[in-house]
């Protein structure tokens, strides 16, 4: 890979050791991946809050936690202040319903630790998977490193952002320096479509959004696909359903849907002047596929959770919990946990929808979910769930049944303790 | 142990030396975080083929790494666990992939003259060399050494 003299004495320790050992770290990557270069990011998103069997594997100081799980570095030197402007996604843990969690007492004490380290690092504690909808909104073409599939997919199909999806210690090392490889989606020509999905069926609802996703990035795959054929006006909530569905049953990190992302207003200008794209069609039947993939798992109706908030729930969706709910209570034996962002947490108990469900029994949490924090209320054998995403990943996780349906389904599973949805 | 080389595969190496070991083999791409449980090493995502098995100390031949970005976060903690596997095989090459590569420190190699997915089965005896990029199955399952 070739460094700017900059860069070169960035690795060379010019900038002390931890600096090198991040730009040690991008170079090995850049050169597996193939990049000729690096970029300048200064908007990083990554995960380096640890828990307490983390910090144990890894051993020494907080700084060499750090070192060996972010930078992939045996450590031995101090961490300095993140040079990027950087964000913490989503967390292991909730800090105010770490009871309701089941988190023990030393394990929720290493995670507030480890997040008052990141905090005093400058890396900005957003806890969500969803940065962009809580003010990390980024412009069109700029240069990220960004973890997280389905925040990637949504920065670089809605806002014309450029992201890889990063891990760990790429983004961490993105953090340090400033630096990402120049490599895949940040290439202008890597971003026009390969694939054609024609659709021929409704999609309107958010159900309908996350089925459509997770058909998509099965035929999808790694390239991007565009879309054509939708008929109705989608939204925030909708998209994001969408990517994170595509980006769970595929690899999906980029698509376009022409009139509504940001770089195609026409499919010539999503597909540009590559070859004929492989053209799929989503029907009634590719839809009904989808729906009995995601719902393989279940076949018990006795409903112990019910999980809102994957990705993090908007405020309109809290909102539109509360009215769904009404005043009916939810069932006994039954929990309904909704999860958001910490400051959307903080706006839905301004505006009482906090109040309004907890007085029907339901939990509002923020910084965590189920499948990351790995939790669930004592016994849960089956979920509910309105998020393709979630009901892809948890039965997987927590080695529970996992039913996919529409919020008012999953309202209803909550109230009255049974699985009631289809698909029709 | 002297195997006759059965077949010789030709790629770009990406590092980490040389080893031997046994294939496990699919033709399904693989979900790190949430499709790997880094403590015990095994494939826990309920719609793929080799879920139940274990990747610890294999030789893992599979087409891409997909799903979400907690790829490397996986690998990186089955690393520290003792339950990554001995080597890893694709064909395709992403960002989740490439810094599982780094973060593993096990022999990797990719863009190989046959599909490994194809040319190599579940319980060959192969070497995989890391640094020159060959891959070399020194024994078919039940042949007889």
């Amino acid at each position: 890979m070739n460094l700017t003299d900059d860069e070169q004495r960035m690795l060379d320790g010019g900038d002390g050791p931890a600096v090198a050992a991040a730009m040690d770290l991008l170079v090995r990557y850049g050169d597996v991946l193939g990049a000729e270069r690096l970029v300048d990011t200064d908007n990083v998103c990554g995960a380096n809050i640890f828990n307490a069997a983390q910090r144990r594997l890894a051993g020494g100081t907080a700084d060499d936690v750090f070192a060996q799980i972010s930078l992939d570095s045996p450590g031995g030197f101090e961490i300095p202040r993140m040079r990027a402007h950087s964000c913490q996604l989503i967390a292991p843990m909730d800090t105010v319903e770490w009871k309701t969690q089941g988190t023990p007492e030393p394990v929720h004490d290493a995670i507030v630790d480890s997040e008052s380290y990141s905090g005093r690092h400058g890396i900005n504690l957003m806890n969500t998977c969803t940065p962009y909808q809580v003010g990390n909104v980024p412009a069109r073409g700029e240069h990220c490193a960004w973890m997280e599939s389905s925040a990637v997919i949504y920065i670089n199909s809605i806002l014309g952002a450029m992201t890889n999806v990063e891990g760990r210690e790429s983004a961490a090392a993105a953090m340090i320096t400033g630096k990402i490889p120049y490599w895949g989606y940040h290439l202008p020509e890597n971003r026009r479509a390969t694939v054609h999905v024609e659709v021929d069926v409704d999609v309107e609802t958010n159900r309908d959004w996350g089925l459509l996703g997770y058909a998509v990035g099965k035929v999808a795959g790694e390239t991007v696909p565009v879309i054509t054929g939708i008929r109705s006006q989608p939204n925030l909530v909708k998209l994001k359903h969408f990517g994170a569905a595509a980006a769970t049953s595929g690899g999906v990190e980029m698509y376009h849907i022409p009139g509504v992302t940001a770089e195609a207003q026409t499919l010539e200008q999503a597909l540009g002047d590559g070859e004929k794209p492989l053209s799929v069609r989503y029907g009634k039947d590719e839809k009904a596929a989808a729906y009995a993939r995601l719902n393989v798992t279940a076949d018990d109706s006795d409903v112990d959770l019910v999980m809102i908030g994957c990705p993090h729930a908007s405020l309109d969706q809290i909102r539109d919990v509360c009215d769904l709910l009404g005043d009916r209570k939810v069932a006994p034996g039954t929990a309904l946990w909704v999860f958001t962002p910490r400051a959307i947490r903080l706006m839905a108990e301004s505006s009482g929808y906090g109040d309004r469900l907890r007085a029907a029994g339901g939990v509002l949490m923020s910084d965590t979910c189920p499948a990351i924090g790995r939790f669930v209320p004592d016994g849960t054998r089956v979920i509910v769930t309105d998020s393709a995403k979630q009901a892809h990943y948890l039965p997987a996780i927590m080695k529970v049944q996992g039913w996919f349906g529409d919020t008012a389904e999953c309202v209803d599973a909550a109230v009255t303790g049974r699985w009631r949805g289809a698909l029709s | 142990m002297s195997s006759d080389v059965v077949t010789v595969l030709r790629g770009r190496g990406l590092g980490g030396g040389a080893c031997e070991g046994e294939a496990l083999v699919t033709t399904q791409a693989i979900a790190g975080w949430g499709g790997l449980d880094a403590r015990t090493g095994t494939v826990i995502e309920s719609r793929h083929e080799l879920c139940g098995q274990s990747i610890a100390g294999k030789i893992l031949i599979f087409p891409a790494a997909k799903g979400s970005s907690g790829w490397s976060g996986v690998i990186h903690l089955a690393r520290l666990e003792g339950t990554a596997p001995a080597a890893m095989v694709f064909n395709v090459m992403n960002t989740k992939i490439a810094l599982s590569v780094v973060v593993s420190h096990v022999p990797c190699v990719t863009g190989l003259d046959a599909d490994p997915t194809e040319a190599i089965s579940t319980g060959d005896r192969v070497r995989v060399d890391g640094d020159k990029g060959v891959i070399e199955v020194l024994a078919r399952k039940g042949a007889s050494a």
